[in-house]
């Protein structure tokens, strides 16, 4: 490879977002000791500007995409989709976190800078498109996140979460880098395009090396978006991480993994479909069944989105079951849905839940729409989200991902799947019921005013998941231009 | 001259990784269960190595740099966590970090 | 040249033999001929050293911990020099200022953790300096 095919003007434009986020986090690091200020709002703003800029620059590099670095990267539509994904998601995590922060009296600056450097590993995860380079993100992705879970160190539930996700999560990704090196060893490439066309090719491996490796990176994915059988960190993680973090975690991580799911199995794993999607189809099954089931017995709200989270999973992997560009793009419609609902619903909780996170059992919702109606009515739209009542980004995203498996002749899947939201109804209207139908308890009478930045972590998803759910078009239409990955 | 068949070096790295699974899934100690997963990168290593020599190519050593790296990332931050998981439970032991459950 | 595998490393499992006959001898001749004494002396774990103090199972302070888990990353990191070195001249200025991106990112984490105070030594207990 000549030398100035490395790194043209053009790669930079098109690694921009990734640019962006890793200066500016290394900038905050740096400026943090100099600084010397153990609160601030200064680092929020400096990295809600990062994420701005990171959009901006990902939309410039959408504008001149193809591929980057010798083929490492793929920006395409769908890389984009995700990297601009994320980076909102990062917006929406900072917002609530100004008041978490000061309320909990914890470091800011480390925060911010952790939070940018996991975007930046899920905007590598969105647009990569050799092996190597998606585990590179993923850990990039991984490792900050690990520490933003435990980042209230004197708090015996954050600890206990950071040692899961962490345990959990190294074990997923030998797991995936394990079938990485088994495709390195069967087809010579770790190049997604490359892997497909030796799969393809006259020289096809034996289809066990592949399926066996296959296998292998599927469990480790499986592990990281939380499908069952492999979700049994996320409820102990997202209920005993700070709840913005929790938030971050349901959202941004996820989405990434999707994308490198989509990426991984709809390129190179594409000709043994066969092989995989019975595979998919089961966990799909499951993860549904076990995340709604699971979170009607739970009392805390963390527990309960934690197994909602499941759930949302495997109405995704439905999508994936599909194994059709409609398939992906109402998994991509489904994921932004998703993003922003959760999200939200997650900002309430930490603000509902007071210092030290002592409120989060679902009796703590009583009342609140007596004494914060605004909150209230936000947290609304995003349970009737959740639940999929039209008008909300999460009945467009259900509609898509059902419809694509009805095209797919997926009829049972799709039966169970509709039973299952039928049933996950129950336990988000538990919520409604206790924020409109009593007197207001304990810690609603503790609730302290809204924030400007919390108004805005509320009113922003809650303007994302209406206009899903009223505009779907636009984003759907940009979903199923970019969803298809075979170029 | 005669070598070692590679065949043996992707036995050796896939029991390996098995040891490292057994290990993760069975052990009860917080740093033995973190040593297991280390096991598991490594035996990756070997396999990428073992690939890389009977392919001839040289990307399979950097993938191996790679991990080395990412592994020690994670290796520094997984201390770190542990460390503070031991100073507020005093105990290493996994079952005893279970605090939430409903 | 030896042309079978089990002819190739023969003499590896020669000398493996041989290191074992050598060491089980020495033990069997020292403890068939050697002199028992038993008293406290005898058992110290030095027995001409130093004499050993306090239990050693004591706790470390947790500066031992921080130090060597910054002392994994930062020396892992070194790993990236060695491919470097050896494509260097091919790539030249490429190269050198690639190195430079990588070595200032190290650097400013070097920064990092030394403003912080995790390199303080003599820092007494609280770890990382709270302002």
């Amino acid at each position: 490879m000549p030398v100035s095919s490395f790194a043209s003007s053009l790669d930079m434009a098109r690694f921009l977002p990734e640019l962006i986020l890793t200066i500016a986090g290394t900038l905050l690091m740096v400026l943090d000791p100099v600084i010397h200020k153990r609160s601030s709002s200064l680092f929020g703003h400096l990295s809600i500007l990062a994420l701005l800029a990171g959009i901006g620059g990902a939309l410039y590099g959408y504008a001149h995409r193809g591929p980057a670095f010798g083929g490492l990267l793929m920006v395409d539509g769908f890389a984009t989709f995700f990297t601009v994904l994320v980076m909102v998601v990062g917006i929406l995590t900072v917002l609530p976190s100004y008041k978490f922060l000061q309320r909990e009296d914890a470091e800011t600056s480390e925060f911010h800078a952790l939070l940018l450097f996991s975007v930046a590993g899920q905007c590598i995860m969105a647009s990569a498109n050799e092996l190597i380079v998606i585990f590179i993100g993923l850990e990039i992705s991984s490792i900050a996140s690990y520490v933003m879970a435990g980042y209230l160190r004197d708090d015996k539930r954050a600890n206990e979460a950071a040692l899961k996700y962490f345990l959990l999560g190294s074990f997923a990704t030998a797991f995936f880098l394990y079938g990485v090196a088994l495709i390195y060893g069967a087809t010579g490439t770790i190049n997604l395009s490359a892997v497909r066309a030796v799969i393809l090719g006259p020289n096809a491996p034996a289809p066990v090396f592949i399926g066996v490796a296959a296998a292998i990176m599927f469990v480790g994915l499986a592990f990281k978006v939380s499908a069952a059988p492999f979700q049994i960190w996320a409820p102990d993680v997202y209920q005993g991480a700070p709840t913005p973090v929790s938030a971050f975690l349901s959202a941004g991580p996820k989405a990434a993994a999707f994308a490198v799911f989509l990426r991984i199995f709809m390129t190179a794993f594409e000709p043994i479909a066969g092989g995989w999607v019975p595979l998919v189809w089961i966990c799909a099954l499951l993860s549904m069944t076990v995340g709604n089931f699971a979170a009607l017995l739970q009392t805390n709200v963390k527990r309960m989105l934690a197994y909602s989270s499941i759930a949302h999973a495997g109405y995704v992997l439905v999508a994936l079951t599909a194994q059709s560009e409609v398939g992906t793009a109402a998994a991509m419609f489904y994921l932004a849905g998703y993003a922003f609902m959760n999200v939200g619903a997650f900002a309430v909780v930490s603000h509902l839940s007071g210092r030290g996170e002592k409120y989060q059992d679902i009796e703590s919702f009583k009342g609140l729409a007596q004494k914060q109606p605004l909150t209230a009515a936000m947290l609304t739209i995003f349970l009737l989200s959740l639940i999929g009542v039209p008008l909300t980004g999460g009945f467009f995203g259900k509609f898509y991902i059902f419809k694509a498996a009805l095209e797919s002749h997926l009829v049972w899947l799709t039966v169970l799947g509709l039973l299952n939201s039928a049933v996950a109804a129950y336990y988000y209207l538990r919520i409604l019921v206790m924020m409109y139908m009593h007197e207001p308890g304990e810690a609603v009478r503790d609730i302290e005013p809204l924030t400007p930045s919390l108004g805005l972590a509320l009113i922003l998803p809650a303007i994302g998941t209406l206009f899903l759910g009223i505009f779907p078009g636009w984003v759907l239409d940009f979903a199923g231009k970019s969803s298809n990955l075979l170029k | 001259m005669a070598e070692v068949p590679v065949s043996w070096f992707l036995t050796l790295s896939a029991v390996l990784f098995v040891l490292g699974v057994s290990g993760f899934l069975f052990r009860r100690n917080i740093i033995t269960v973190f040593m297991s997963i280390e096991l598991m990168l490594n035996a990756v290593n070997l396999t990428f190595i073992t690939f890389a020599y009977q392919l001839k190519q040289v990307n399979g050593h950097l993938f191996a740099f790679f991990v080395m790296v990412v592994a020690a990332a994670e290796a520094t931050v997984g201390l770190a966590i542990i460390l503070t998981v031991f100073k507020n439970r005093s105990t290493l032991n996994i079952d005893d970090v279970n605090s939430m459950k409903n | 040249m030896p042309d079978s595998y089990t002819e190739l490393y023969f003499p590896v499992l020669v000398q493996a033999l041989l290191a074992m006959a050598l060491a089980g001898g020495l033990l069997t001749v020292s403890y068939l001929l050697g002199k028992k004494v038993r008293n406290r002396v005898k058992d110290m774990p030095y027995e001409s050293g130093i004499t050993p103090t306090g239990d050693a199972r004591s706790r470390f302070s947790v500066k031992f911990y921080l130090v060597g888990m910054l002392f994994i990353l930062f020396d892992i990191e070194a790993i990236f020099l060695y491919p470097w070195v050896v494509v260097y001249r091919e790539l030249k200025m490429f190269a050198f200022v690639e190195m430079l991106v990588f070595v200032i990112l190290i650097l400013s984490g070097f920064f990092y953790i030394w403003k912080k105070g995790a390199l303080d030594w003599a820092s007494n207990e609280n770890t990382s300096r709270r302002h």
